[in-house]
């Protein structure tokens, strides 16, 4: 039992992670855009975050908790929506191909946040915050102290919750809103949102940036609460990124299944350490490294089944990937 | 008369092609005026500039007499104009509801059912029948237009264009769609209906403006006009379509088309039991409003398009049309080929299945034979002579039998296909709409050389939509209707009437014609 | 124009074709610029004279014969990956999965080295670790490419995933192969078996024969070749594909065995002719920067080899610059990640105009 509840505590955090990732991607590819720089986001999203938090609390005598919260998160969702932003200025004014700039920027994106991180590091393996990790990981009082329900249900970071309600707005936002409307038909087909008197230049430039704003507060939320608000050049990073990707495939661009997406892609992610102790038998360290590719297969089972069911509100949104140009013939 | 729109010597060009040149024309307020032209002379860039789609490169437009800018469809929209597209603009996982909600003004709130209930009114007012509820990929294409007319109607717009609305609908639905455009121009709207067909312009609209090769011609109120008019204002010079028929000599059956059925990958039978055959020395025209399965027929006999069982394709190598017929259903086109079957296919869309647009005629020479070369490699130096034997013959323009075909003009592109189909020495030649979007030279080249084709004892397939190009070139015409044969008659006896009637109206089982 | 309402300040129309010399100077022109950008980044973090910078960047490749081998070495890695992904990139199959495959290549490679070195003598492990790298590659190709020809399966999220899936069994492989060890080493330290052998002074050296041959050999197979043909028409159109009466689904399963089957011999090189060992990161994020290479080359493997060169040389330059004013490597993913953007965005000029509002009218939009 303590073992699962152990696992649970993993995962969602883990889930969390990613759920931002993901839910970021979702908007962007709502609107036709395949950004595959999200890893390169995440870690301009982490590193800023984790920068700003670092210097604010080793300027300031008594750090303030909303204080840090806030400029962390603004410089987090900034630095990664200037990632997007570049993206969207490749790949929507001057037409660059969607795979290649988002390829670019990954590269770029890591770059940065490790190029600016060793300055920080200084010479050490890793750096910390451990204020803005204080912050992040503050658990709801009383709440999360009511046994295993309590641990598994109120024991997690502020921003775990805020994942869940932001899945919740955007699935109201894109199914519900005008603007969600005006949104997918961009990604579905922009001639026709076009020809309805829709901004389309607008309606890819605006979801990419705020999408990577999104998926940037993943990587925040992996430096500041789920990695202890440790600092360190690793490319722990670049994997969950990858994995943010292969969750939106797994959701079907839908983002309430992205909640319960998540979660099991953080508990298929643990398994290796936690099902061997909980079935109470012990496993070599390499079966481990085996296991770990369970969210990668089980991504792919949903894509090779969703490309057989045929059913045309699983499917990607038509345009995906593709430039708009007006006046093509 | 007001002027609805005014367009003012205006201009487009794409590339090296000049799609509109100096044109102005006059919209009244309260008219349906067609504007009339052949493929490629125009219509539809001219419209686009009004709609927004395009921005035209000189020239100035005016809405009730103001100048005014058109850089998107949404100032378009502001000033009052919609249009329909040829190619509908409806987002396909989207409901009906939904599609109409798409990009209207923000101003008011969100509310899908308001939508609604103001669509039923239109629907009311103009009797149309739509589920709201169903998304558009599963409705048919006189549905999607009904959408697409409720969707403008919704915006109140006082400027409805319409971009060839008839070319794909039966002729009970175009009634109904007059009807409608009638209605609107009773409620004070002004109508441009974009068309080539003669027929419908004199039925329908007042007033008439032409447009050939880009260039506005004049218009003309549809009370003093009449067909041979209209056709020579869209032509040019009056044309006695002079268009050579020699008699069919020696005719042998060369294929035998028996039983052939085919459904669509959406579960639709767009082909029924067709049965005919084809003759060498003769040219077989096919008739059919478009979509009545012209295409799948062809491409099915190609070896392109799967088959319901029992469908059979015989093709007759011997030169007394006895003995070895080869069954041509169940291969491919390289088995095909491969079996000795010669056969030659001009397909519809010439960029985007006869050629490859990115090679040069070269390259493009050697693609349905390019796995003769040896060993693993392509023999460079045949299609390179090829190509340039069909360059000087048929005077394709090109500056070099290398320049991608897609950089030539429509009508050099056809000559390459066409060349390189003829050259394959077929006994069956195939063509699609070989003369769509080309001027009358180039037509005339087409007719020339299928008639050669024709002498030499080739059965010459040529599906069209010029009936009167039909009824000159044809020694037969086989007439399709909603992917039956509804008659297969004489083109020397037939007249036009009698074809428009099988094509548009299927005959009851048991009644023969010929 | 004194018009009430103005037209568009500036409008983008497609431009038929650029000229070959356009084409070359709006690169080079993109090329400077990225310079610009990173000489500003370069002065603003470290507040040194960029030109400066610059000259010891140029050491990096071309400081001492050493250097400029190793930066050869480096560059055949990335032409390499970027020669097998050019067949399926011409067909329009998006393989992001250049990294995987070039994993399991190394994975067969190196587990042979180790478990079958010293049991069967060099004539036989070579031919074997060859045929086993390029099978494994071939089918880590083969599979999301069976998926896409039966069922269009999306080929660039799943080739995306096969890169992972390759990466654990390579940790779990490394995991073994180390036992009680924190580090795998050198394969066959002791004995050097299955190694390549020096090839005028260098291990590596056979790499750069072997790549060089594979590079004139794609040039002449896309080229010259049915199977260059094939896939030139499957990846325009695959409407004229089937009326030629090619078999698509063949030629896409054929391609992506191919690109993987490099790929996997990609891994032996690796493993054999630079680094003797294995682990996770022995692709080194350079199958996907080859697939920037490949794009940009438009598949041409000359020009492949161009491009590769200049991005080896500003990699070799960054760490250059990071030793010698004690930065840090990845000045290199920032310095490239500028380049590339810059580059992939100066497409935009050779495929589209711009015309600006005053001049439209009057001149009808010329240049």
């Amino acid at each position: 039992m303590s073992s699962l509840i152990a696992w649970i505590i993993r995962a969602i955090p883990f889930g969390t992670i990613i759920m931002y990732g993901a839910m970021g991607e979702t908007v962007t590819e709502k609107s036709g855009n395949l950004n595959l720089g999200v890893p390169g986001i995440m870690y301009l999203g982490g590193f800023a975050g984790f920068a700003s938090a670092f210097f604010y609390e080793n300027n300031v005598a008594n750090p303030n908790a909303f204080v840090c919260i806030l400029l962390t998160l603004v410089s987090g969702i900034i630095a990664s929506m200037l990632g997007g932003l570049i993206f969207s200025f490749l790949t929507i004014t001057l037409r660059a191909n969607q795979n290649v700039t988002g390829l670019a920027l990954t590269t770029f994106g890591m770059g940065v946040a490790n190029f600016f991180g060793v300055f920080i590091l200084n010479g050490s393996a890793y750096s910390a915050a451990p204020f803005a990790n204080s912050v992040y990981i503050r658990k709801i009082p009383v709440l999360s102290n009511l046994g295993a329900v309590g641990q598994t249900v109120f024991g997690y970071g502020f921003l775990a919750y805020v994942a869940i309600v932001l899945a919740i707005l955007l699935h109201i936002f894109l199914n519900k809103t005008r603007v969600g409307l005006n949104l997918r038909a961009v990604g579905e087909n922009p001639a026709t949102a076009d020809a309805a008197g829709i901004n389309v230049t607008m309606y890819k430039y605006l979801p990419t940036c705020i999408g990577a704003g999104v998926s940037g507060i993943g990587g925040l939320y992996y430096v500041l609460d789920y990695n202890s608000g440790i600092w360190a050049t690793t490319g722990q990073i670049e994997a969950l990124g990858w994995l943010a990707l292969a969750l939106v495939i797994f959701t079907t661009w839908r983002p309430l299944n992205a909640i319960w997406g998540a979660y099991l892609f953080g508990v298929l992610y643990w398994l290796y350490q936690f099902l061997p102790s909980l079935l109470g038998f012990t496993v070599a360290s390499y079966v481990t490294d085996l296991i770990q590719m369970v969210p990668y297969l089980v991504t792919i089972v949903v894509l090779i089944v969703t490309s057989l069911r045929k059913k045309k509100e699983n499917q990607p949104p038509a345009n995906l990937g593709l430039a708009y140009f007006r006046e093509e013939r | 008369m007001e002027s609805a729109i005014s367009l003012k010597h205006v201009t487009k060009t794409f590339g090296p092609v000049v799609a509109n040149k100096d044109v102005s024309l006059d919209i009244y307020k309260g008219e349906i005026l067609s504007l009339l032209g052949e493929n490629g002379s125009g219509k539809t860039t001219l419209l686009n500039m009004i709609a927004g789609i395009y921005y035209p490169d000189a020239g100035e437009v005016l809405v009730n007499g103001k100048p005014v800018e058109i850089r998107s469809p949404k100032d378009a929209f502001n000033l009052g104009i919609g249009m329909i597209h040829q190619h509908f603009k409806l987002v396909d996982v989207f409901t009906a509801t939904e599609n109409i909600a798409l990009g209207l003004d923000s101003k008011e709130k969100f509310d899908l059912k308001a939508v609604r209930k103001k669509a039923q009114e239109i629907c009311d007012k103009y009797h149309f029948e739509m589920d709201f509820n169903q998304k558009v990929y599963s409705m048919s294409v006189s549905q999607k237009q009904t959408l697409e007319i409720i969707k403008v109607l919704y915006r109140g717009v006082d400027i409805l264009i319409l971009d060839e609305p008839t070319a794909v609908l039966t002729p009970q639905e175009t009634e109904k769609l007059f009807a409608v455009i009638r209605n609107m121009k009773a409620d004070g709207k002004s109508v441009v209906i974009i068309t080539h067909k003669l027929h419908e312009v004199l039925e329908i609209s007042d007033r008439v403006s032409i447009l050939r090769k880009g260039e506005y011609i004049g218009s003309v109120d549809t009370k003093d006009a009449d067909e041979s008019i209209l056709t020579e204002m869209m032509v040019g010079k009056k044309v006695e379509l002079n268009i050579d028929r020699p008699e069919p000599k020696d005719t042998i059956k060369r294929l035998e088309v028996k039983n052939l059925s085919v459904v669509s990958a959406e579960g639709v039978e767009v082909l029924h039991d067709v049965n005919f055959d084809a003759f060498g020395g003769e040219i077989l025209g096919i008739a059919g409003v478009s979509g009545n399965g012209q295409k799948e027929l062809l491409e099915a006999i190609a070896g392109l398009q799967p088959v319901v069982q029992g469908g059979s394709v015989k093709y007759y190598n011997s030169d007394d049309g006895k003995g070895d017929a080869m069954e041509v259903i169940g291969k491919n086109p390289r088995i095909i080929r491969r079996a000795g079957i010669h056969m030659s296919f001009v397909p519809e869309d010439r960029l985007g299945m006869g050629l490859v647009g990115s090679m040069g005629m070269t390259g493009n020479m050697m693609l349905k034979d390019y796995e003769t070369g040896k060993w693993f490699l392509t023999d460079r130096k045949r299609p390179k002579n090829l190509a340039e034997q069909i360059k000087d013959e048929l005077a394709v323009v090109t500056p070099s039998i290398n320049t991608p075909v897609s950089r030539l003009s429509g009508g050099n592109v056809q000559k390459v296909l066409v060349g390189r189909e003829i050259a394959a020495a077929p006994m069956v030649l195939m063509t699609a709409y070989a003369v769509r979007g080309l001027d009358i030279n180039t037509s005339y080249t087409i007719y020339d050389l299928l008639n050669q084709q024709k002498k030499k004892g080739v059965a010459v397939i040529y599906v069209g939509e010029d009936l009167d190009v039909l009824l000159a070139l044809s020694d037969r015409i086989l007439v399709l209707c909603g992917g039956r044969v509804n008659g297969i008659v004489d083109a020397r006896k037939t007249n036009k009437e009698e074809v428009g009637l099988l094509m548009t109206k299927l005959r009851k089982e048991g009644e023969k014609s010929e | 124009m004194s018009k009430p309402v103005k037209e568009p300040f500036l409008r983008i129309v497609k431009r038929d074709s650029a000229s070959v010399p356009r084409k070359i100077l709006v690169r080079l022109l993109a090329i400077v610029f990225a310079l610009v950008l990173d000489a500003l980044f370069i002065y603003f973090v470290t507040g040194l004279n960029p030109l400066s910078v610059y000259v010891v960047m140029f050491q990096g490749t071309f400081g001492t014969a050493t250097r400029f081998s190793w930066a050869v070495r480096d560059l055949v890695t990335l032409l390499c990956i970027g020669i097998a992904l050019a067949p399926a990139f011409k067909m329009k199959f998006w393989n992001i999965g250049a990294e995987g495959q070039v994993l399991m290549g190394a994975l067969v490679t190196a587990l042979i080295m180790v478990y079958m070195g010293r049991k069967v003598p060099s004539a036989v492990l070579f031919p074997l670790m060859i045929v086993s790298s390029v099978a494994v590659g071939a089918i880590w190709g083969l599979i999301p490419a069976y998926f896409k020809a039966k069922w269009k399966t999306n080929e660039t999220l799943f080739t995306l995933m096969m890169n992972y899936i390759a990466t654990s069994f390579v940790a779990c492989a490394v995991n073994i192969m180390r036992g009680q060890a924190s580090s795998l080493g050198k394969l066959n330290m002791g004995n050097k078996i299955g190694w390549f052998p020096k090839f005028l002074g260098q291990r590596y050296n056979i790499n750069i024969l072997v790549v060089v041959i594979l590079t004139f050999a794609m040039f002449f197979y896309l080229k010259y070749t049915k199977h260059g043909y094939e896939i030139t028409v499957v990846g325009e159109s695959e409407n004229t594909a089937r009326y030629a009466g090619i078999n698509v689904s063949k030629v896409i399963i054929r391609t992506m065995a191919i690109s993987g089957a490099i790929c996997g011999l990609c891994g032996l090189l690796i493993v054999c002719g630079r680094d003797q060992t294995i682990s996770v990161n022995t692709a080194g994020g350079k199958g996907f920067t080859a697939i920037i290479v490949a794009w940009l080359a438009k598949f041409n493997t000359f020009t492949m080899a161009l491009i590769a060169f200049l991005l080896i040389f500003l990699e070799k330059g960054a760490g250059e610059i990071a030793s010698a004013y004690g930065l840090n490597d990845f000045a290199s993913s920032i310095i490239t990640g500028i380049i590339l953007f810059c580059i992939l965005g100066s497409e935009f000029f050779i495929n589209f105009k711009m015309i600006f509002r005053t001049k439209a009218k009057k001149e009808g939009g010329n240049e």
